[in-house]
């Protein structure tokens, strides 16, 4: 669940256009490699930044940027997405491409996985063909070391004529050795483009090729490059060379006879468009192959007996589905247990100081209004938001950090591939939908890592069926409040966590049933090709999780619904307050929404504090206990108990709570959440859906929930 | 089209080499891009619960393949 600061607004930058240098004389320096090489922990440990990092392929969807000052120059880095090669098959992997090709960053290293580094390579061999300062960052050393592999990184550096520096992503230390390398690199008098030597063919249709090229391309592209990149007939590059060239490169005739040459040479070899890609690749990872048979001392195979025990536990048959059910419940479990106290703990502290705030306030001789504007307002909802939100939120994503760290979630989409390509879809949605428990807009932005246009735009129409941690902690109070309030204890938390694991899983069905529809109406089509890696188990580091995940994604959203929170208690408290015929606005609106809501199994607070909620939806239970608090008589709720009795004094049932939940896992998304997806498709019309889809789907649940429940009460 | 000699039919534990892709589009750059080519050494290390797709020990990556995906590499 990539959510930070920066994976939800500031600091992506999704082209190469906004590089944001602190003084004129930075050095950009692009961070290269494969998915899930530990590329985002070298740029935290560089930058301090907390680009949230991940254990599975495709964690960074964005470019991000920090600063790094070295003893000689200061740096932007620029952590680009990780893609297996720069031919471009993705829309990260474009922008990768386009930010080594035309960002002209002054360095590019590029990390690799020291355990595996043959495939690397690969990347590496691109790198160096395109760009005249390279440094090859050997990564995972600690991991490579433990797995016996060993690498000759004198010969590594010979063999591929630029500097190779070994780093443990998390140890300082070695990251300092990395800048001082990248250092002297700057320094150096700058190399020529790597040089692959491809078929004879290809040789020779580039020798064709070549002096018009130079003459005509920028010397700051590898003329060769160019060439084979014409030759590969990529119109979605060559486009872009002719954007950076300021030129229409192909409608030159002279470039256009020599390309044309050029694929007559690759024709009469029986070379067509498909074979000079596989001719091209091929080469690449022959050379990469003979290049680490070269330099990698001893072989292992790369995936543990360790590894191979967990997955056989974690993916089999008997067990892969009931381990997956169980972690979801014990996290749930642990996160209500250790909540619960905490909160009420957190909610009486927060109203005595109530008491204090007010004292201090009417001392100042503020008018009555001011004083209640300000403490039954405002206060009071943000009091709320906090105590309700901030333990469960502090528990849970450390608890899911952990587990995301250690490489379970790509097991959770193999395991899951199958239903979902059942439904036409790809099974990397349940990666989108795991970023989707800590918010949705995260995970709308995490579908990225989806290749298909149209399984994508399924997986962001339905991420908002997995409720966010702006959704569960009141889901968590409800089901504690109507549903297990009488068996306490150990049981009725358990009782409370396989609850909220069942309201999960009716929503991971809707999603499935909601994709097939889509796939049925408007987005057509049959399950395209599907390749998943699954990385190696790693331990997570437990100090950084809990410190990351508190300071960086816990701090994060609760400050972003404290700052939703508070505007929107001033504004219940008005509409509590400002009368219209005697009666307030609040019960006018709440009396006009009352008979639709009634339906639903709500009432008209509910709906209006669910509107109400659109900026953020940790506001909604605040804005309920407002709406019936402005109109009843209750003052002091520092408990669940009170909070209860609240609630059935305003004619709630099991019903009610239930209706509730399920409208809070099915209603239209928050508004970051449309943001994100208005800029993800690029349309009104699936933003458009995306409001309709769910909001239709859960008054239909709310509704069919309440008409049978009250064919028995 | 069920091939002896297709990817989906080695089972957990076989190896096997990669004779031909007839994979096509996006699929094949995929493959390609995690170095499958001609002559590479494949081995299945295991299926998902609902067995498809599988999982697949290549160039040290364990890369899991559907079934309709793995019908297109021919294997020897």
């Amino acid at each position: 669940m990539g959510l930070t600061v920066h994976s939800t607004g500031k600091n992506i930058a999704d082209g190469y256009a906004d590089i944001k240098k602190q003084s004129p004389l930075d050095k950009v320096v692009a961070l290269a490699g494969n998915p899930n090489v530990g590329k985002s922990t070298v740029f935290n440990g560089l930058t301090g930044m907390n680009q949230h990092t991940g254990n599975w392929p495709g964690k960074t969807v964005a470019s991000a940027q920090g600063y790094y000052k070295s003893h000689k120059h200061s740096y932007v880095l620029v952590d680009i997405p990780g893609t297996y090669s720069l031919m471009a098959h993705s829309a990260e992997e474009e922008i990768a491409r386009n930010f080594i090709c035309f960002a002209n960053p002054d360095a590019v290293v590029v990390v690799c996985d020291a355990t595996c580094l043959e495939r690397n390579l690969n990347l590496v061999l691109q790198t160096l063909e395109i760009s005249k300062r390279v440094l090859v960052c050997l990564n995972l050393m600690d991991e490579a070391k433990r797995k016996g592999i060993r690498i000759d990184t004198q010969k590594l550096e010979s063999r591929l004529q630029v500097p190779v520096v070994t780093t443990i992503g998390h140890h300082s230390k070695t990251l300092e050795g990395l800048m001082d390398a990248v250092d002297a690199l700057l320094l150096a008098p700058q190399k020529d483009f790597g040089h692959i030597t491809y078929a004879k063919p290809m040789e020779d249709a580039i020798t064709h090729m070549m002096p018009v090229i130079q003459s005509k391309a920028d010397p700051s592209l590898n003329p060769r490059w160019v060439c084979l990149k014409l030759l590969e007939q990529d119109c979605a590059l060559t486009d872009e060379i002719c954007h950076y060239l300021h030129t229409s490169l192909m409608e030159d005739a002279e470039v256009k006879a020599a390309v044309d040459e050029g694929l007559a040479i690759l024709q009469s070899h029986g070379i067509d468009q498909d074979g000079f890609k596989d001719v091209i690749v091929s080469s690449l990872v022959c050379a990469a192959e003979e290049i680490a048979n070269d330099v990698v001392l001893t072989k292992t195979s790369g995936y543990s007996q360790r590894d191979q025990k967990l997955d056989h536990l974690l993916t089999s048959k008997r067990t892969g589905y009931p381990i997956m059910l169980a972690l979801l419940c014990l996290i749930f479990w642990l996160t209500i247990t250790g909540a619960n106290y905490p909160s009420s703990l957190l909610a009486s502290a927060l109203f005595r100081l109530q008491d204090y705030l007010s004292a201090a306030i009417l001392a100042l001789h503020a008018p009555i209004w001011l004083h209640d504007m300000l403490v039954l307002g405002i206060y009071r909802v943000l009091a709320w938001v906090i105590a309700v939100m901030l333990p469960p939120m502090a528990i849970f994503f450390p608890l899911f950090t952990l587990l995301e760290d250690s490489g379970y979630l790509p097991r959770v989409a193999y395991n899951l591939d199958k239903p979902f390509k059942k439904c036409n879809a790809c099974g990397k949605q349940a990666l989108c939908m795991c970023m989707g428990f800590g918010c949705n807009a995260a995970g709308v932005i995490g579908c990225r890592i989806i290749d298909s246009p149209r399984e994508r735009l399924i997986a962001i129409l339905t991420n908002c069926f997995v409720p966010c941690n702006g959704r569960f902690p009141a889901m968590i109070s409800l089901i504690a409040m109507f549903l297990t309030f009488s068996i306490g204890g150990f049981f009725g938390s358990l009782l409370s966590a396989v609850l909220l694991t069942c309201i999960i899983l009716l929503g991971i069905m809707v999603t499935f049933g909601a994709s097939k529809l889509l796939s049925l109406t408007v987005l057509k089509g049959v399950p395209s090709s599907f390749t998943l890696e699954l990385p190696p188990y790693r331990k997570p580091q437990l100090g950084k999780v809990i410190v990351r995940s508190i300071f960086d994604r816990t701090l994060f959203v609760l400050g972003r619904a404290i700052m939703v929170a508070a505007p929107a208690g001033l504004l219940i408290w008005v509409m509590a307050n400002v009368e219209i015929q005697q009666i307030s606005l609040l019960s006018h609106c709440a009396a006009f929404l009352d008979p639709f809501a009634q339906l639903l199994g709500l009432d008209g607070i509910i709906l209006m504090a669910f509107i109400l909620g659109f900026p953020a939806n940790e506001i909604v239970i605040p804005i309920i206990i407002m709406g019936y608090l402005a109109q009843g008589s209750l003052t002091d709720m520092t408990s669940l108990i009170e909070l209860r009795s609240l609630l059935i004094q305003n004619g709630w049932t099991w019903v009610t709570a239930i209706c509730t939940i399920l409208f809070s896992l099915m209603h239209w998304p928050c508004s970051t959440t449309l943001i994100t997806i208005r800029k993800e498709t690029g349309s009104m019309k699936w933003t458009a859906l995306a409001v309709l889809l769910p909001t239709v789907v859960g008054m239909l649940f709310c509704f069919a929930f309440a008409s049978i429940a009250g064919l028995f009460c | 089209m069920t091939y002896a000699n297709v990817l989906s039919n080695i089972k957990p534990g076989q190896t096997a080499h990669v004779k031909q892709l007839l994979s096509t589009g996006s699929m094949r750059r995929r493959l390609l891009d995690i170095g499958l080519i001609e002559g590479t050494e494949v081995r299945c290390v295991g299926c998902s619960p609902c067995g498809d797709p599988s999982a697949f020990l290549i160039r040290g990556a364990v890369i899991a393949i559907r079934m309709e995906d793995g019908e297109k590499i021919m294997i020897s």
